[in-house]
Parts: structure tokens; sequence; C-alpha cells
């Protein structure tokens, strides 16, 4: 049990190591998938373990807590792990699958794991100091994976990530320096018991100055002007993996952290306040946008308001309700960027004004979208209605009704913008202009595969280069996931249920932390 | 790097301290379980060593000296480094934790070993294999853009008096 805890963060570590190593892209491709479908398996045995016997926690290096780092796995952090693994899998086998995107360099498949490496340990870890660690290793990777390729727009996109997550980090480890001035530990166990005896008014600044590091990282309104912009321009597994993991991570290190240490002054109007705008600011933005990778940039902000909102109710109903909201959101939102990666590989462009007709050149891809949208709009019987029915359930409980109606509205401007793109790519007529010069990582390659200049596919306007069938698969398998989560939704939710009992009843945590 | 580019003087001294700073790395390896050192700094130290041939020979003066691709040195450091986590796992204790051993070698002495020396023998080849990778990855591309625009200016001076 305690063994498999760990095995997440450690597979995908010696995997990186052996990658760098190994000179051969098919043999780093078989270790990456190997050790990332190893960490899975850990993962999901660890989960059943949990479910079964209540939180584990691991000392690593033998040193108890509160002195030594401890691993925590715990329903909430083993649940979003495993949804989270499955997607990073799902991905992998589409760069392997998609030309262009771990031949450039072959430095793609370590950073890869690196990355998986540092989300596993961002979820499991027990310590404030070791979280800062583990997402410092996630988002170096993501530093060098997001201008793989080094194309202009990358680089100068690529910045504004880079510094605005390096602002943030700094602020977080200053914030954690002053919850250890404040408490003398950084365990998150043991600081949750000290932050009691800690004065109203420190304890509360604590809170919310964490908050908003968090709420850089998860991308809340107003913080989140650095995430369409930054996104769209990388290869679109990358950019699919960022969009369904990162800022769930900093989704999750927020409630974790807001329920965890802080309970009893919950910044719940703030929250749900924040939680409303984030929604509506992002949902308008996806409207205005008229291309593939943006609009659905937009949404991943617009969908976090939804997850905040979960959260700024403080109540068992709600938070379970975020927590399923993110374990459907990871695999949704992932499937979608990689069937806008599709329509890119076909076609060169993901710019809606000059796709059109795909339903017939690309029917297996139209089905894919189709299914994820629907899925992403909430409408039945797909996984998104059942997240959106449990967190309006939770809001009319309490007795929110602003912030519930606003989630309502924003789910049929999320079903319009989805529209927007089915009618603009999937509908209509062909279109018979050729396809400009590339503007993306992966049109680039699209274009590399086929031979230099000849942008326009042969075989005359309107047919498409072929999208390799791994591609395919792999989305599919994505989409699989997402209603997997439908059918199996009342057992998810009711771990979902107890994974929110746990965290605000803290005593199953702390026990299983302080008295190894 | 051309031969007459290179500086006597530089190239005769690095070469002369070249080997006594890769020792002084691995003492700093060896000595830092109590004392200041440890994988980082020797790593470090072992780097700066080839920074110094590259600085006096350029890349190929590297190459020669590291005769391997330094995503090898890079890539077992973490593996090792890893491993030696899993192996006090295997050894019945916790993840990363250490044992220590006491033996008497026949020139040395008695010497106390510790587990964590296998770690900090992944961090320094961690570290020595990322300075050599810099150095291939962005030396030569260095060098290159500069020989190239030396050959420019070369052919734009004997173009202009046909």
């Amino acid at each position: 049990m305690n063994v498999l805890v760990p095995l997440p963060i450690v597979l995908p570590l010696i995997g990186a190591g052996l990658c760098i190593a190994l000179r051969s892209l098919a043999a780093q491709r078989v270790v990456a998938v190997a050790a990332v479908t190893g960490a899975l398996g850990a993962a999901g045995a660890a989960l059943a373990g949990v479910e079964r016997h209540g939180p584990v926690a691991v000392a690593v290096g033998g040193w108890p807590a509160p002195r030594g780092i401890v691993l925590v796995g715990d329903l909430l952090a083993l649940l979003l792990l495993v949804v989270s693994l499955a997607t990073v899998l799902a991905v992998l086998v589409y760069a392997v699958g998609q030309r262009g995107t771990d031949e450039a360099s072959g430095f793609f498949h370590p950073l890869y794991l690196v990355l998986t490496a540092g989300v596993a340990a961002s979820f499991l870890t027990g310590d404030l100091f070791n979280l800062f660690v583990a997402i410092e290793v996630m988002l170096s990777a993501s530093y060098v994976l997001i201008t793989l390729g080094g194309r202009r727009s990358q680089v100068r996109s690529g910045m504004t990530y880079v510094v605005i997550n390096l602002l943030a980090s700094t602020v977080l480890v200053t914030v954690i320096g002053l919850i250890y001035a404040a408490t003398g530990t950084v365990n998150m166990a043991d600081a949750a018991l000290r932050l009691d005896a800690v004065p109203d008014a420190v304890r509360t600044s604590l809170g919310v100055l964490l908050l908003v590091t968090f709420g850089i990282k998860a991308a809340i309104f107003p913080l989140f002007f650095w995430l369409p912009d930054s996104y769209p321009t990388a290869p679109t597994a990358v950019t699919a993996v960022f969009a369904g993991l990162l800022t769930k991570v900093g989704v999750y290190t927020i409630i974790r952290t807001q329920g965890l240490l802080f309970p009893h002054d919950r910044a719940s109007t703030l929250i749900l306040v924040l939680a409303g705008l984030t929604m509506v600011v992002g949902v308008f933005g996806a409207i205005a946008q008229d291309d593939i990778k943006r609009i659905l940039s937009f949404h991943i902000v617009s969908q976090i308001g939804y997850m905040i909102f979960g959260l700024g109710l403080f109540t068992v109903a709600g938070l379970a309700g975020a927590i399923f909201f993110v374990a459907h959101q990871i695999p949704v939102k992932t499937a979608l960027f990689l069937v806008g990666g599709m329509v890119e590989t076909g076609t060169g462009t993901s710019a809606l004004n000059r796709l059109g007709g795909l339903i017939r050149t690309a029917p297996a891809a139209a089905a894919l979208f189709l299914l994820g949208a629907l899925s992403l709009a909430g409408l039945p019987p797909f996984s998104g209605f059942f997240g959106k029915l449990a967190l309006v359930q939770a809001g009319l409980a309490a007795e929110a009704w602003v912030i519930t109606g606003v989630s309502l509205f924003v789910s049929i401007l999320t079903l319009f913008s989805m529209t927007k793109i089915w009618a603009g790519a999937f509908w209509g007529e062909q279109r018979a202009e050729p396809a400009p010069a590339p503007r993306t990582a992966d049109a680039a390659g699209a274009v590399a595969t086929t031979g230099g200049a000849a942008a326009a596919p042969e075989g005359g306007p309107g047919a498409l280069r072929p999208i390799p069938r791994l591609m395919t698969w792999a989305t599919a398998g994505l989409v699989g996931v997402t209603l997997f989560v439908a059918v199996a939704a009342q057992p998810i939710y009711e771990l979902s249920e107890r994974a929110a009992g746990e965290l605000l009843d803290r005593t199953a945590y702390l026990e299983a932390v302080l008295e190894q | 790097m051309r031969p007459e580019d290179r500086s006597l003087i530089l190239d005769t001294c690095v070469r002369a301290v070249f080997h006594t700073i890769l020792l002084l790395s691995l003492y700093l390896l060896l000595s830092g379980h109590n004392q200041p050192g440890g994988g980082f700094v020797g790593g470090l130290v072992a780097g700066a060593a080839f920074v110094l041939r590259y600085v006096a020979g350029g890349a190929d003066e590297v190459h020669r000296m590291a005769p391997f691709r330094p995503q090898l040195l890079l890539g077992s450091g973490v593996v090792l480094a890893a491993l030696t986590g899993v192996g006090s796992w295997l050894a019945g204790g916790e993840l990363l934790e250490h044992g220590k051993i006491d033996l008497h070698l026949p020139v040395l002495g008695d010497v106390h070993a510790s587990s964590t020396l296998a770690f900090d023998i992944g961090v320094f080849l961690v570290v020595a294999g990322l300075v050599l990778t810099l150095l291939e990855s962005l030396g030569d591309v260095a060098e290159t853009e500069e020989q190239a625009a030396a050959e420019r200016e070369a052919g734009a001076g004997t173009g202009a008096a046909p």
C-alpha cells in the first residue's frame, strides 16, 4: 500500500532519465509509454486501497512528520491523479502518432515525463515547501515544452508565460515563508493544527495570499490574461496536456490549502464573486474568438470558474461537485484540444473562417468533437451534465441564488460557442482556398511532412492531408474516458463526495500524517 | 576552433589544471556527506573544468575529452539517483531512506560510507552532464555562427576587389 503512493512520481523520473540517455526515438517512446502506464497502474491500485482503508502517508527518507517530508495519498489526490495520468497517457500516444511533435527534439519525452512527475508530486505531497518544489518541477518542464520548436510566436508568448509563472512562484515561496514564520512548520497537517493559534487577521491574510498565488496558476479572474495568449502557440499535444492538467493542479492546490489550512475563515464571498467573474469573462472571451484553439483556451478559464464556485460554497455537496467537475474537465478539455490538433493536421489551420465541411472530409474528428463539446456544454447524458447538476444542486441548497443563475447562463453561452466551432469547421461548404502559410507549430509540422512549400494538399482543393490513425485512436480513447465518467457518474460522484467529506472533516488526513 | 585562434598561454595553463580540477571535483563529491561539498558542487566543478577546455580549444576539444553523448551522463545520473531512492525500499526501508557502512580498507583505513553517496554520485552526473549538454547544444551553434560570420566577412572583402 505504502509502496504504491510514491510510484507515480518515481516511475516517470526513472523513465525521464532513461529517455535522455537513449538515442533512439523508438526506444524513448517505449520507455515513456511504459513509465506513464506503470504510474497509472500504481495510482489506480493506490486509489483502490485508499478507498477501502482511508488515507495513507509515506515518510520519505524515514523521517516522520512533521519534520520530514510526507507524501499523502487520500481520495481527493488519488482520484484526480488517476484521471490526470490516464489523460497524460492518451496525449503521449497522440504525440507519438502526430508527425513533428517528438521527432523535432530528443528532449520531448524526457521533459514530458518530468512534467508528469511534477504533476504527480503536486497531487501527492503533504508539505508546503515540497508543493512549491513539485510545482517548479512541473513548470520548468513546461517552460521548455511550450517553446519547443522555437518559432517566433512561440517564444514571444512563451515569455509571457514564463514571466507570469516566475512571478507567481516568487510570491508563493514568500507566502510559504510567512506561513513558516507564523507557525514554525511547513508540513500541511502540522500547519493546519498550529494555524488555529495564529491571530485571525494574520491567518486570513495568509489564506488570501495563498489564494491569489494559486489563483494565478489556476487562471482565475482577474489573473487569467496570460493563458489564452500563451497556450495556443505550443504544439497541440503540449497545449492539450497543459489545458487538461496545469490549471487543474492550481485548482487542486486551492481546494487543498483552503480546505485543510483555513477551514474557519473561509473567504467564501470573495471566492464566489471571483468564480462568477471567471465564468462570465472566460465565456465572453471565447465567443469573441474565431480560432478553435483560442476559443478552447478561453473556455479553460470559464470552466475554472465552476470549480471555484463549488469550493466557494464550502459545503460537502459543493466541494463534491467541484471535485467531480475537475475529474470531468481534465479528459474533456484535453480531448477537445486533441480534436483541434487533428483538424489542424488535416487542413493546416485552426482558424474558423478558413475551415468548413469537415464533417464529410474528416468524419471521425467531427464525431469526437461533437461528443466532447456536448459534454463540455453540459448536455445530458454526458459527464458535464452531472458535474453541473451537482454544482447547481449544491448552489441551490446553499441558497447562493446569484452564482447558480450565473453558472446556468454561462452554460448556455458555452453551448453557443461550441455551436460556433461546429458550424464553422464541421458544417457548411468546404473552403476551396488553399491553406495559408503555417502560423502554428502543428501546421508547420504538417506542411513539413508533405514536403515544404506544397501547402495545398494533393488531390485538389478540399482534400485533407491524412490524419495519422494513432492520433485518432488516442483522441477516441480519451473521449472514451469522458464517456466512462458519464456512465460511472454515480460511483465517481460518491467518491468525490467522500473526498469532500474527508477534506472538510480533516481528522482522517491529520491522523494519517501525524500518527504514523 | 582554428589552430591560429588558440592562445598558447591559455591552452597550456588549462591543460595543466584540467586534471587537478577533476580530482578536486571528486574530492568534493566524496567529502560532501559531513563537510562542505557534495554531488551538486562536485558536478559544477567538474563541469567548470570542461568549460575551461571549451574556452581554450572550442567544442572539438570538449568532444575529445568527453567522447560520448553528454545526454548519457545526464540520463544515467537521473536514473541512478531515482534508483537509490527505490533501492532503500527493496532493502525494507522507506523511499530514499539511507543506511551506512563502516569498512576497513587496506590502504585507506577506516571508511565511513553512506548510501546517500550513490544519490550524490547521481546528482554529480546530472550536473556535469547538464554542463556538457549546454556546451554541446549552445557552444556548437555559437561557434558555427561565428565562423560563418568570419567567412562572410572574408568573402565580402575579396568580392569588393575583383
